[in-house]
């Protein structure tokens, strides 16, 4: 682990933890280690983000200051990587709703944290989640929305997943989901924000 | 039109609120009975009273409704926006049914002809990229590059013919062409000038914009009556009239896009704060055409990146409000009302805009999903707000779950007056008798 680039990544200081990862590489580090420091980065930031300290421009940062460290490591690698995934999750915006600015955010805290994720993108139809499932045996689905008319696909897609007998769990988010439209649609859970859907994939693959 | 006294500039602020909201009580519509009339009058008087801090007879009822109206008269949303008969039948009858205290304005819907001959890229709408029976909904792009900053601080307007425009209308491409009109400073520059105009597809682009503005003509020519059928038949006021935004939404939402701005609040804060601060007197003016075109008070603007979880409290004061707050005060100034519908929780920034140094009784705020307790303890006698019945309560609860929740909002939150009743988030897909709960339990229970 390299604290000085846990440092500059959770304090937000772009520059330097390029610059600090260039270091480490010159001085012949494992970039396998570059990334655990990477990887200890982003928890603590995702503490930050749970105690209210950290927000979307440091979640968003973070995940920029990720992409250019790993585009570094890339040419340092002798071989592919091959790490251990701790689950399958399937994530989209459900059918009529575009929005995915918040999926996209949610899609980047789960694959950080060890999941591999499939995502649909936008407008995503029930049969479209189901057939992702099938594909990939996934055995999370995460449905988003950000309008009120999203509540109807998101119930929808709930039904066709059973209907298919998918075995899975499936979590709602978007800006205006609540207990109630749980509930509503059927699904087994929903979440606030990207900390609560990774807490939730972890407690359900037992992680 | 505003009519705006002769003396506007010896007038305070309070007196140019006052001339304001007169006029918009005095609006001159030829009501189409004594009871319209009345209804009238008394529902300016009671949004008056609730603006400026005093009880009304009765809490106003102003839902915020989105597509709804589609979805209560049976049709799509897609025929709202090309069938303008069909568009007058379905505000007027969800006006009728509903008599909420403001206007249900169909003007939101919006024209899907123009949309189509301009060729827009940066929305879809009903039937165009999204279902028939849904809102319009946009296309987030970092439309303004992260290196575009100082050519949009050096002439706002010509960066937005020469480059924003060509990037989302489809039919405006070739307006990147064009030249600043400011050139025009002498003779030989007219010439200059207009050559760029002479280019083929330039002219095109030009044509195609001429149909447009006669579709958009068309489309306004038979929105008047409708609003005015209700306005007039049921003596229902128009709230909402000029729109505009906070600067960082100004330049979150249109130009650089969510992930942009936040990145920018990082890389490059000074140009962020430069940008912002050059929007101020656009966003004032662009809230002030609106309100004096239509002689309503009230500008309505949304605020959507500054909420809670999208940033420090101490970004918020930096970046959201310092700029917001110059606007607010701005239109203040002109007796305008801003109207500021809170999106998402300001669980967290109560404290930030129960800012003393705007004067009370001046601004509304709707809330979604902040807590109301909260608001009523910070905000109380500062400013009027309401709102918080939700999206989803109307659409997936029960009436008496509405009803039961109307009236325990009354109670915690509306004691004192300066309050209004209204939904959360926009009203697009609910049921009917839920809408009804909410509305008529208002009437019922709000009385004071």
């Amino acid at each position: 682990m390299s604290q000085a680039l846990i440092s500059a990544i959770t304090e937000m200081r772009e520059e330097d933890a390029r610059q600090i990862t260039t270091q480490l590489l010159d001085g012949g580090a494992d970039p396998l280690k570059i990334l655990d420091s990477c990887k200890q980065a982003m928890d603590i930031i995702g503490d930050q983000f749970e105690n209210g300290e950290a927000f979307i421009p440091e979640l968003i940062l973070a995940g920029e200051m990720i992409k250019s460290i790993s585009e570094i490591l890339k040419s340092h690698m002798t071989e592919e990587v091959v790490t251990h995934k701790l689950g399958k999750v399937v994530i989209g915006t459900v059918q009529g709703d575009i929005h995915n600015i918040a999926k996209d955010i949610v899609v980047f805290m789960l694959d950080i944290n060890g999941f591999e994720v499939t995502d649909l993108g936008v407008d995503v139809s029930a049969e479209k989640f189901v057939e992702a499932v099938k594909e990939t045996e996934a055995t999370i689905v995460g449905l988003s929305g950000f309008l009120t008319t999203a509540y109807d696909p998101m119930k929808v897609t709930v039904a066709a997943l059973k209907e298919a007998k998918a075995d899975v769990k499936i979590m709602i988010g978007g800006g205006q989901v609540n207990e109630r439209i749980c509930v509503y649609t059927g699904a087994d859970a929903y979440g606030q924000d990207a900390i609560a859907a990774v807490s939730l994939a972890k407690q359900w693959i037992g992680a | 039109m505003f009519p705006m006294p002769e003396n506007w500039k010896e007038l305070t602020v309070k007196e140019r609120q006052t001339a304001r909201l007169q006029a918009w009580a005095n609006a001159g519509l030829e009501f189409t009975t004594p009871e319209a009339k009345k209804a009238y009058e008394q529902r300016t008087r009671m949004i008056s009273d609730v603006v400026q801090l005093k009880k009304p007879e009765r809490i106003p009822i102003i839902p915020w409704v989105g597509v709804y109206p589609a979805q209560y008269n049976g049709v799509t949303v897609e025929k709202l926006m090309y069938d303008y008969e069909v568009l007058g039948d379905t505000f007027r009858k969800f006006n009728a049914d509903f008599l909420p205290d403001s206007l249900v304005s169909c003007s939101m819907i919006g024209p899907g002809k123009v949309y189509e001959l301009l060729n827009i890229q940066h929305y879809h709408w009903a039937g165009h990229g999204t279902p028939p029976n849904t809102s319009y909904q946009y296309v987030e792009e970092e439309y303004m590059r992260a290196d575009e900053y100082d050519t949009l601080i050096n002439d706002p307007s010509h960066f937005f013919q020469h480059t924003y425009l060509p990037r989302v209308v489809g039919s405006l491409g070739p307006w990147a062409m064009l030249s600043p009109w400011t050139n025009v400073i002498e003779l030989p520059l007219v010439a200059m000038a207009a050559v760029p105009v002479g280019i083929p597809n330039v002219q095109q682009s030009y044509q195609k914009l001429l149909a447009a503005g006669q579709a958009a003509l068309e489309w306004f020519g038979a929105v008047g009556p409708i609003e005015n059928a209700s306005m007039a038949g049921l003596g229902l006021p128009q709230i909402i009239s000029g729109i505009t935004k906070a600067p960082f939404d100004y330049l979150g939402d249109t130009l650089r896009g969510t992930r942009g701005i936040m990145l920018d609040m990082y890389r490059q804060p000074a140009k962020l704060m430069e940008a912002m601060e050059r929007l101020v007197p656009i966003a004032i003016e662009l809230g002030l055409s609106g309100a004096n075109a239509a002689n309503s008070p009230f500008v309505f603007m949304p605020l959507h990146k500054g909420a809670d979880g999208f940033m420090s409290n101490k970004d918020f004061e930096k970046f959201y409000w310092s700029s917001l707050k110059v606007v607010l005060l701005g239109l203040i100034d002109a007796g305008a009302i801003p109207y500021i519908f809170v999106e998402g929780g300001y669980n967290q920034r109560l404290d930030i805009i129960s800012d003393s140094g705007i004067p009370a009784g001046h601004t509304v705020w709707m809330f979604d999903q902040t807590d109301m307790k909260e608001v009523k303890k910070k905000l109380g006698g500062w400013a009027a707000f309401g709102g918080n019945v939700s999206g989803s309560l109307l659409k997936a609860g029960k009436p008496q779950e509405v009803t039961d929740y109307v009236k325990r909002l009354i109670d915690d939150v509306a004691g004192d007056g300066g309050y209004i009743l209204a939904n959360g988030a926009v009203l697009d897909d609910a049921t009917a008798e839920n809408v009804h709960a909410m509305i008529d339990t208002g009437k019922e229970y709000g009385k004071y």
